[in-house]
């Protein structure tokens, strides 16, 4: 147990101990907030998304940043995830009275799920690299989310039942789990801030760990120089493949997180654009940076809501606002700058 | 009499019409220090390639430790015992330069993904042990002071050498090092030739390096082989090279 604080909070990684630190800080202050002012509903409507969303970035990362693979599929991991979730709370509702409980469980086999569809479709992908992998990260993505359209899934006192395309149960006073393209009605709302909270600080905890071991090395070794890797005796296409299904993991519990949010959820939801969407964060947030994700997601997400008042041109300016943070952040002149702060912080922290 | 850590026989390789290596005969005894010399675009890099499996051989046989090669891949020759550096650097350019040490060990630091997850004492262990192989190997290529900055921002000389040190961290029997000092000064080479001396008695192992800096090859090398348009030219001893009258023909033409 010592040895497991050391290794979180030690000196050794500053990067990860600002990352737990501003999650927790966050955290409290959120609930403060919200505990001591009434907040608006639409910023506690917020909060939970805004962790999903924190979630499926740093899983993205992994991919992306770590791995250094492109994927353009990650909405559908999260989709696996959202419906699973919703059919195992739908099932045992009546069994596990505690709510709590329930969305464990939930979560749980959302992400497992959704792991072991990253685990299989890693199989044909990582066979590819650069952008061809991307686009066919793009096609399974949309065959996942094409599926769950056409799953019309249902239970009764007697039986489960299921059927594909077209839309005939015969249940007996029974409840629908998921009915094609409306998704999944009627969801008990069992999603909360601090359940968000929670499995932040657990994703990073995953992720973390991952990168400070013997895997993260020859991930990002695989990264940085396939053929040197290669000689050093790190088999290339298994690192990936663990990359990807832990990455498929973690986009699985944001998905099961999200959907408990939410008493209606459509398949549609999670098409190419929330891809993109998630794949904007993290670009923002810099490539293999967790903290950037963190605040990038959090920025990025927050931004359009607080855009609202622009009416009709609030997506332009939301455009407007990304293209304009992404070419000051990229100029030469702005980068000095900022290594010059640094520097100055480091060498006044070796003062001290 | 030395046993032969290293065979090759009859090596060839064909790209398309083109013969980049034939009929190579060459061998590498225990505690032996080889050279690989030739004029440019001779195949020497190539010889590597296919004895690292990054190229796959027309013909001829490779054995390791008298273990045929032949059905195993790069990652696997690397298990078996052959360690390579590169002649133009592939260095994990992101990762810190005594993470790239590390990078070598993955293979002989056995923890599975529960471990790392769980932080298992395992775990702990096995890291803390690596963690001190790859310091004492910074040490021995005095590397040490820049352990924690990113590999890509040594200086050329130090990249050279943090290749070599991660080679040896996979636990070779055979080093095979690729024009190890080319861009350093007189100094650094000389330093380099002490250091290659060092890391071949102390990890015991037999090393076959290209190298066009003839001091280096004829001052640390036993054997010489010669390369020109990919079939052997000569072998021998330094001094036999250094007045073979092919071998001069061959650098200095006609």
């Amino acid at each position: 147990m010592k040895n497991l604080i050391n290794d979180l909070f030690g000196k050794k990684n500053r990067a990860r101990t600002i990352s737990f630190l501003m999650v927790i800080f966050a955290y409290i202050l959120i609930e403060v907030l919200t505990k001591s002012i009434r907040m608006s509903r639409l910023f506690t409507s917020l909060l939970v998304p805004t962790c999903c969303y924190i979630i499926l970035g740093l899983s993205l990362n992994l991919v992306v940043g770590f791995s250094g693979e492109l994927s353009l599929g990650h909405a559908g991991f999260m989709a696996i995830g959202a419906f699973t979730a919703v059919c195992v709370s739908g099932l045992t509702s009546s069994v596990i009275t505690n709510e709590t409980l329930r969305l464990m469980l939930a979560v749980f086999v959302g992400g497992i799920l959704s792991g072991l569809f990253g685990l299989i479709i890693s199989v044909p992908v990582l066979k590819l690299s650069g952008d061809y992998l991307a686009i066919v990260t793009l096609a399974f993505g949309q065959i996942i989310k094409s599926l769950i359209t056409n799953i019309y899934l249902g239970f009764d006192a007697d039986s489960m039942q299921f059927s594909f395309v077209t839309n005939e149960l015969n249940l007996n006073n029974g409840k629908m789990l998921l009915s094609g393209p409306m998704g999944a009605t009627d969801t008990a709302k069992i999603s909360n801030f601090t359940s968000g909270f929670v499995l932040i600080l657990i994703t990073l905890f995953i992720i973390y760990s991952l990168i400070d071991s013997r895997y993260g090395r020859a991930i990002m070794a695989a990264r940085d120089n396939r053929i040197a890797a290669e000689s050093i005796g790190i088999n290339i296409s298994r690192t990936k493949t663990l990359a990807f299904a832990i990455s498929a993991v973690l986009a699985g519990l944001a998905g099961a997180l999200y959907a408990l949010n939410y008493s209606t959820l459509q398949p549609a939801k999670f098409d190419f654009n929330t891809s993109i969407l998630v794949l904007v964060y993290v670009v923002f947030g810099g490539l293999g940076n967790i903290n950037g994700t963190i605040v990038a997601t959090t920025v990025l997400y927050i931004l359009p809501e607080l855009l609202r008042f622009l009416k009709d041109y609030r997506m332009l300016i939301y455009a407007i606002v990304l293209i304009v943070v992404m070419e000051i952040t990229n100029s030469e002149k702005m980068k000095q700058f900022f290594d010059k702060g640094k520097n100055s912080i480091f060498k006044k922290g070796e003062d001290a | 009499m030395s046993r032969p850590v290293l065979e090759v026989s009859n090596l060839g390789i064909d790209f398309g019409g083109l013969t980049a290596v034939n009929n190579l005969n060459l061998e590498v005894n225990e505690h032996e220090i080889v050279g690989l010399i030739g004029p440019n675009g001779a195949g020497k890099t190539t010889v590597f390639n296919m004895l690292t499996k990054v190229y796959e051989p027309s013909r001829g046989k490779i054995l390791l430790d008298g273990k045929d090669i032949e059905k195993m891949n790069t990652v696997e020759v690397n298990k078996a015992g052959v360690a390579r550096t590169f002649q133009n650097i592939r260095l994990f350019a992101n990762l810190s330069v005594i993470d790239n040490v590390k990078a070598g060990m993955n293979n002989h630091c056995v923890y599975s993904v529960f471990d790392t997850l769980l932080h298992t004492r395992k775990r702990n262990d096995s890291e803390k042990a690596i963690n001190e192989k790859a310091e004492e190997l910074l040490k021995i290529f005095n590397l040490y002071e820049n352990r924690n900055i990113t590999a890509s921002s040594l200086p050329y000389g130090a990249q050279r050498r943090l290749e070599i040190a991660r080679a040896l961290a996979t636990e070779p029997k055979v080093l095979l090092l690729d024009e190890p000092a080319a861009g350093m000064n007189p100094q650094e080479t000389d330093e380099l030739m002490n250091t290659i001396r060092f890391v071949r008695d102390k990890f015991n192992i037999c090393i076959l390096l290209i190298e066009h800096d003839m001091s280096l090859v004829m001052n640390i090398c036993e054997r010489i082989y010669v390369l020109n348009y990919g079939t052997l030219l000569a072998k021998g001893s330094p001094d036999e090279i250094k007045n073979d009258e092919r071998v001069i023909k061959a650098y200095l033409g006609d």
